[in-house]
């Protein structure tokens, strides 16, 4: 495998209380390559979250190795866009190179154009609070693409939409990452919408979070939603289901 | 174009404000009137109560003797500079205790003691320690407004987003960073609304410094007019007091709109 970007092995994780201890994850180990779409799928409450925040640097790991490619760049996309609302749409998209104090004409430029790209044209110099739910997910989104990451790290970024524009999000998100050349690892607990974006998913057990299986998806359509009318979806749909079924 | 239904409506809501504004001042000149005609009645004691009339000559001759502006400028004087140091000093302290939340719960129960001590029991303290001088004043107004201050915005500071301190900490902010990007200009409402909060906390503080310590102010006019028994300054002294509190709330409003319009 030539194209790994993040290799993880035996991870574990345990939390110290003062009730005891939590076990919260389990000898898990998997690859990540390049220009993947990984879904890792879970009940709530599993752990899930908490492999993301080790991945992302926001917490520790109790034990286990994460090989990284040399360099490798991580973005972090949230539940929550997290906008601030004192700061124009732009310098919201600009702020994860702000913070690196690598906000020059090049990345501005880069910056404009993928807004203007992905429908926020209009939207520059507006304030979050006059965009919809689907487009403050855009422009979050847009922000994490801004610093350049290697690979993307989402924490159900649409669980926080209604349904229809949750569809919509997922759309964009998968079509904007596939033009931008990103690998992404997402979490979720939303069985469809892993189907339909995912290259892979990984099925985790209740906590102590360990994988229980792993789905190579394979659906033609380009698009979530073309994958979503295929006659596989609704084969793998079962499946999954059923794996998920007996921790419920 | 304006439909005639919306300017029915921007009209209805012109006239009530007319309406309310015309019976407040009408109820300002019944006061008065009132007053005075109970007064020339003997129905109340202008001994103790004075009445309008007097109270007026009373502003006259401070005016004209030259000391109305002085007491007015003293006070004023007074309550700006502890209100300017409050802000400064609360906004340095808070920043202090969010940075090294260590030393936030080291101080939690000592601030809780000074907040609920009644501060005017340190007034002769202050006065032999700074002595009997404008300073001690200020200082008296500054531990009222200080402590508030601090508790005001270091609340703000805590109650932050936990998500966008997340999000900062995702792109490798440095405490620094969050504090400067995040932190402060999301508090930005709490602090301007401390600053409603530490003006009525200065002006009490700088009344009661005058009461204890003073050679010139609206506190000293009341409390010289106590000892004299000239209750007619005594009660210009509160009059000016309402109305020089009232435009410094006001004041300290509109800025507040202003600062806070702009999101």
């Amino acid at each position: 495998m030539k194209n790994k970007l993040l290799e993880i092995q035996n991870l574990r994780k345990n939390y110290h209380t003062q009730n005891g201890e939590i076990y919260a994850i389990d000898n898990i180990s998997f690859n990540i390559e390049n220009q993947e779409f990984v879904c890792i799928i879970g009940s709530s409450g599993c752990g899930k979250s908490t492999l993301l925040n080790i991945l992302a640097e926001l917490e520790e790991k109790s034990s286990g190795n994460i090989i990284k490619k040399e360099n490798l760049k991580i973005g972090y996309m949230l539940q929550d866009d997290a906008l601030f609302p004192w700061l124009t749409i732009l310098d919201n998209a600009l702020l994860g190179l702000v913070i690196e104090n690598k906000k020059n004409k090049e990345n501005i430029e880069y910056v404009i154009s993928l807004l203007e790209k992905y429908g926020l044209k209009d939207f520059l110099n507006k304030y979050p609070s006059e965009l919809s739910g689907g487009m403050r997910q855009r422009v979050a989104l847009i922000r994490t693409l801004a610093i350049k990451p290697d690979i993307l790290l989402l924490d159900e970024p649409f669980s926080a939409l209604d349904y229809v524009s949750r569809l919509k999000v997922s759309e964009d998100v998968s079509k904007i990452l596939k033009s931008e050349k990103k690998t992404a690892l997402m979490i979720t607990h939303d069985i469809a919408e892993a189907i339909s974006l995912a290259d892979r998913i990984i099925v985790l057990s209740k906590r102590p979070a360990k994988i229980k299986n792993i789905y190579k998806i394979n659906i033609d359509g380009n698009s979530p939603l073309e994958r979503r009318k295929s006659k596989l979806f609704s084969t793998y749909y079962d499946k999954l289901w059923k794996e998920l079924d007996n921790d419920i | 174009m304006i439909s005639n239904e919306q300017k029915k409506y921007l009209k209805s809501i012109k006239v009530k404000k007319f309406i309310i504004i015309s019976i407040q001042l009408f109820i300002v000149f019944i006061f008065f009137a009132l007053w005075e005609y109970l007064a020339n009645k003997n129905i109340i004691n202008t001994f103790v109560f004075s009445k309008p009339s007097k109270i007026l000559d009373t502003i006259i001759n401070l005016a004209i003797n030259n000391n109305l502006f002085t007491h007015i400028f003293t006070t004023l004087y007074e309550v700006i500079i502890a209100f300017t140091l409050g802000i400064f000093l609360g906004l340095i302290v808070a920043i202090i205790l969010y940075q090294f939340p260590i030393i936030a719960k080291i101080v939690d129960p000592f601030l809780t003691m000074i907040n609920s001590l009644p501060k005017v029991a340190l007034g002769p303290l202050i006065i032999i320690i700074a002595g009997a001088n404008t300073k001690s004043i200020i200082i008296m107004a500054l531990l009222i407004n200080l402590i508030v201050s601090i508790i005001t915005i270091y609340n703000g500071f805590i109650n932050i987003d936990e998500t966008k301190i997340k999000l900062m900490k995702s792109f490798k902010a440095t405490k620094k960073q969050i504090l400067i990007k995040l932190v402060i200009p999301s508090s930005y409402k709490t602090i301007i609304s401390s600053l409603k909060l530490n003006i009525s906390m200065s002006l009490i503080g700088v009344i009661m410094g005058e009461f204890l310590v003073s050679k010139a102010g609206i506190g000293y006019l009341i409390i010289y007019g106590t000892q004299v028994f000239n209750l007619s300054l005594v009660m210009t002294g509160i009059l000016i007091l309402v109305i020089i509190s009232f435009i410094l709330y006001k004041l300290v409003t509109f800025i507040e709109n202003k600062l806070i319009k702009k999101f």
